[in-house]
């Protein structure tokens, strides 16, 4: 399998496929991240004769959206789902009680990933990823309350610590511009390994570069020339509907 | 020889006879299907029209209510289809407005329109050639597509045989505490046109005026993003379209934001001055424009590339004061250049003209 820029910016130049990560993702309106869900989502299950496995929590589209999606990027989801590698958990379509408060949404939400995860681990399955989309509307579902979201991140991060999960989350950047101190987003960003921030060109949107990408890779890796600080990755994209092109800003790939 | 055999790869496109007899339907691209917006123009810059099981948000300018042509020729559109429809609106009678749709044009009108174009053919100008290319092409088509979409004469009345024995609701938003009654109705209209196979029953919900101070439930910015996020979720399964009209101006940054992620289809609409002169100088057939219409996120269902469009800010136009056209903006021509004067007035004194607004 080729490297391309995003998962070169990702693996932070070597070391392996990285468990025990937080992703957070980034995005506007003006600019779709759900490319990079999509990409992270395929290489979490790509390779067959690994057992790990992707739970996968979709706040924003229904399942029939990603497996058509994934078909085309060659990888069917519906197999994966059948041969328990892919735990889907479909909140949009999920039919909500009037009486039931958005609290106990998220805690059934998060005692059924838990357990999931604790099952998985005890089969011995190495690399477990959870992912996430998106947490605003997760927001939506507490009612505004951006503690009760926080909370169950902070579970889902103490998740990565005990049982060495993934965590890989999605999130709007521009609803929070206005607000005075986000703490949502302060504090996934300051939980998270590595931010991947998806924005339009300050020129607008081109036929050729969709947007550009910037990834702030915080993980501590000790190389041979022992530089440990955070690297920034930027470069610009195009979205195909197989893969994406990403190319360093003015070389654009042939 | 190798057989003809049909191809059972994952790329084909699934053709079902059922949906195409089914008027004012069009399969677009990934296994969708397109819904007429009722407005030409608009559809052909959609690439085909609205997505079904898709929401549609226009965010209405506070001073002219430009987003009211748009949910006129969307009404009219689905009851000249005879699909059900839900209009809500926080007006007290809400079932007035339906006077106010338009009609169909009639076809005398429609071919001396067309021959007016051809006549102008004549006199055609370099600068303002991208408005005819989309002449042309709505030329050729138009006997084919006549039934996908009609053009509206917004002067005239829509028919009242169109109203009787369908299935239109009109409901006021004004007196209802919380949304939960028109969530449950909406519903229940959308479990009406499931996506099933076979044949295909196609709603329209309209919803003018969203967040609007009239309605009791506006101060609660979190029920109302809970009820899109529950709409949304009922009309993608459903073989519907919904509109949703809101004012971003009355309600706060962050929820005007969330909601703009909650769209798959998102427009705005712009009312412009009526004596902007500098603009007036900037833009060619300023005098007919009522507005500016611009489209920041079309519908990407069932695949991760986004639509860019060639422009994103149309002007809206009254053809002849009766139907309502979007044209690409065209930058009008240098004053000094218009003259015989090349020699005298040079490139400097005539960019120093078009005043502030400089390019």
């Amino acid at each position: 399998m080729s490297l391309n820029l995003l998962d070169e910016a990702l693996d932070g130049g070597g070391g392996g496929g990285g468990g025990g990560r937080v992703i957070l993702i980034e995005d506007c309106v003006e600019t779709s991240g759900a490319f990079v869900v999509h990409h992270l989502l395929k290489r979490s299950l790509s390779n067959p004769h690994s057992s790990d496995v992707v739970v996968f929590l979709s706040f924003a589209n229904p399942f029939s959206h990603y497996e058509r999606i994934l078909r085309k990027m060659g990888c069917n989801l519906v197999i994966q789902r059948d041969n328990k590698r892919l735990l889907f958990f479909d909140m949009l379509m999920l039919k909500r009680d009037k009486g039931k408060k958005g609290e106990d949404l998220l805690l059934a939400l998060y005692g059924e990933v838990q357990k999931a995860v604790e099952v998985l681990s005890r089969e011995g399955i190495q690399h477990i990823t959870v992912i996430i989309d998106d947490i605003s509307l997760m927001e939506v579902d507490a009612n505004g309350s951006s503690n009760l979201v926080l909370d169950f991140l902070h579970y889902c991060h103490t998740l990565t610590a005990q049982f060495g999960c993934s965590l890989i989350t999605l999130n709007h950047e521009d609803v929070y511009s206005t607000v005075d101190r986000p703490a949502l987003l302060l504090q996934s960003e300051y939980l998270a390994d590595v931010v991947i921030k998806a924005e339009p060109l300050a020129t607008g949107l081109a036929a050729d570069v969709h947007g550009q990408l910037t990834v702030v890779n915080k993980g501590l890796r000790l190389d041979g020339s022992g530089n440990s600080s955070s690297r920034i990755h930027n470069f610009h994209f195009k979205i195909k509907e197989t893969s994406v092109d990403y190319f360093y800003p003015g070389s654009q790939l042939k | 020889m190798a057989a003809i055999r049909p191809r059972s790869s994952s790329f084909s496109r699934s053709t079902s006879a059922a949906s195409n007899s089914v008027p004012g339907l069009k399969h677009g691209p990934n296994g969708t299907i397109f819904l007429s917006s009722g407005i030409p123009d608009l559809d052909k810059i959609l690439g085909g029209g609205f997505t079904l099981g898709s929401l549609v948000m226009v965010m209405e300018d506070p001073e002219a209510p430009h987003h009211m042509l748009l949910l006129r020729n969307f009404m009219s559109q689905g009851l000249v289809h005879h699909q059900p429809l839900i209009y809500a609106s926080p007006a007290k009678d809400p079932r007035g407005f339906l006077g106010t749709l338009p009609s169909v044009m009639a076809s005398k009108d429609d071919k001396s329109r067309v021959h007016e174009s051809e006549q102008e053919k004549g006199l055609r100008i370099a600068w303002q050639y991208k408005k005819y290319f989309g002449e042309q092409n709505s030329d050729s088509q138009r006997d084919g597509k006549s039934e996908y979409c009609c053009d509206f004469d917004l002067r005239k009345p829509l028919e009242r045989h169109f109203f009787t024995g369908k299935h239109i609701d009109c409901i006021t938003l004004r007196y209802s505490a919380d949304l939960s009654t028109f969530h449950d109705r909406c519903s229940s209209f959308l479990s009406q046109t499931p996506r099933t196979n076979g044949n295909i029953v196609v709603g329209r919900i309209a919803i003018q005026s969203l967040c609007s101070p009239q309605c009791e439930f506006s101060d609660n910015e979190w029920d109302m993003l809970s009820f899109v996020r529950s709409l949304k979720s009922l009309v993608r399964l459903s073989n519907s379209v919904a509109i949703i009209t809101f004012p971003p101006s009355l309600v706060s940054p962050a929820f005007s934001k969330r909601l703009q992620h909650l769209a798959d289809t998102l427009v705005s609409v712009k009312a412009i001055p009526d004596e902007d002169k500098e603009l007036a100088k900037l833009l060619t057939g300023y005098q007919d424009m009522v507005g500016l219409l611009s489209i920041h996120k079309v519908a990407r269902i069932n695949t991760q590339v986004p639509v860019i469009l060639e422009a994103t800010t149309f002007s809206m136009k009254l053809h002849k004061r009766r139907s309502l056209t979007l044209e690409c903006l065209n930058q009008a021509p240098v004053d000094g250049s218009s003259g015989t004067s090349y020699g005298t007035s040079g490139s400097c004194s005539s960019s120093s003209k078009t005043g502030a607004l400089d390019f």
